[in-house]
């Protein structure tokens, strides 16, 4: 008997996120993530590696170049530094996730919302989203140098003329959602630390939910696919690289 | 911010000339300054920095942003480390903007932005793997390339989130100092774009100047 792929849409997988949290997993090609902020308010710390070549990372300022945005939503893809799509937004009821403003480290969380250490507080300490990534890029052999501009999801930091940042409120409500659609397998490191522009009071603890989907085909008409005309190279590169034809530095 | 420099060129204790499509590689020490100059104009140096005691110590893109509170690059903006450490301070700019968003072109993203055949022409990311191949007493490698800052070039966003090219605001004899707070390698691609009518499709050389 053959093994049936099941219907596009299927959750192949559900768990959750508390706030505070790190987890990383491998992606395959064809299936989707779909992350749901359960309360609100929430922010994923998220990068890309390709698990064939670590070397080969999430580039954020080829993802905005290419794309000749500052925000990033629904038909947007997300781009390696070897001019490949790790995935695409096929969904997303937000409107606009950010990817220039890093993360919290230790000082800063301290200095904004308390030292508050594991020994004290066990599953309701201040984690930060910097120690978060230390920790999940370790598993794979990988450091700091490996850390490149993540994906803040959830979160939008608007820009006004003179160039100055401004943390966007309510950006992300209850039941607000994305859907990622890996385009290569892909090893994804994701944390739920606040993010560092957050101006709440207390530290924000904020869970989310994932689930692993089955993906429809890529069609012709893909949204995604036909946002741009880069976005069309770039999944011309990556059926170059499925190949097994693509530079990939072995 | 438009500042200008009281430093004399003649006082240099190091000048070097960049073609475009080059690298320059050098340490410059703490207290000193070094100067970028846009010899013929609205040409991209795309630049890295690096703690030269330990370049797992990088100049950071977001932690500068964010610490700032502003995407743009200028006289006055403290350049910061993958620590939050003060590496750099730009202290004289006469032309008041600079990006670090736009990151550095490479060949595998030309195919994206232009055209898969450019797949082969030269890029910046390819003079920094030269770099750092012609530099093993650094002991980098690619995964020490990270976000630049691209002075000279001008990359504004828009309050709805968009992200324009525009002309470049830079010309011939304009130029950008930094005095160094650590021991830094400054790594600089000098940006061999054909393809970007941001330089006007002419990449030119620039000069680096040290002063003690």
């Amino acid at each position: 008997m053959s093994e049936k792929t099941p219907e596009p849409g299927t959750v192949l997988y559900e768990d959750q996120l508390a706030g505070a949290c790190h987890w990383s997993m491998q992606m395959r090609k064809g299936t989707s993530l779909r992350l749901i902020d359960n309360e609100g308010g929430a922010n994923v710390g998220m990068l890309f590696y390709n698990p064939v070549n670590l070397l080969e990372r999430y580039n954020a300022p080829d993802t905005l170049k290419c794309q000749h945005t500052f925000k990033l939503t629904k038909g947007n893809c997300l781009y390696s530094d070897m001019g490949r799509i790790f995935c695409s937004i096929v969904e997303d009821t937000v409107g606009w996730h950010e990817t220039v403003c890093g993360n919290t480290t230790k000082a800063m969380v301290k200095e904004k919302w308390g030292e508050h250490t594991y020994q004290d507080y066990r599953n309701e300490w201040n984690q930060n989203g910097y120690n978060s990534f230390l920790v999940e890029l370790a598993k794979y052999g990988l450091g700091k140098k490996d850390m490149a501009a993540n994906l803040n999801l959830f979160t939008a930091v608007g820009v006004d003329d003179e160039g100055n940042l401004k943390y966007l409120e309510n950006n992300s409500t209850p039941g607000d959602y994305i859907e990622l659609r890996f385009e290569m397998d892909t090893l994804v490191l994701m944390h739920t630390c606040p993010h560092p522009l957050n101006p709440a009071a207390e530290y924000p603890r904020k869970s989310v939910t994932y689930q692993i989907r089955q993906a429809a085909e890529v069609a012709a008409d893909d949204y995604c696919l036909n946002l741009r005309p880069e976005n069309q190279r770039g999944f011309k590169n990556n059926e170059i690289f499925h190949l097994g034809a693509g530079c990939c530095h072995d | 911010m438009i500042k200008e420099s009281t430093l004399v060129a003649e006082d240099a204790v190091d000048r070097e000339i960049v073609p475009a499509g080059d690298y320059y590689m050098k340490v410059v020490k703490a207290g000193q300054t070094f100067r970028i100059l846009d010899l013929e104009g609205n040409q991209a140096a795309d630049t890295l920095f690096y703690n030269a005691n330990d370049p797992s110590e990088r100049y950071s893109a977001v932690d500068t942003i964010r610490e700032q509170g502003n995407v743009y690059l200028t006289a006055g903006t403290r350049l910061l480390s993958n620590e939050q450490n003060l590496m750099l301070e730009i202290v004289a700019d006469t032309c008041g903007r600079h990006d670090t968003l736009g990151g550095a072109c490479a060949t595998e993203s030309n195919t994206v932005r232009y055209a898969l055949e450019k797949k082969c022409m030269h890029a910046c990311r390819d003079s920094w793997m030269l770099a750092v191949a012609e530099h093993e007493e650094f002991g980098m490698s690619k995964r020490d390339i990270t976000h630049n800052i691209n002075f000279f070039m001008n990359v504004p966003v828009t309050a709805e989130g968009g992200l324009a090219f525009a002309d470049g605001i830079s010309a011939p004899g304009k130029y950008v100092e930094m005095k160094a707070a650590m021991d830094v390698i400054v790594l600089i691609s000098n940006c061999p774009q054909l393809n970007n009518p941001c330089n006007g499709y002419n990449p030119t050389p620039v000069e680096v100047l040290i002063w003690d």
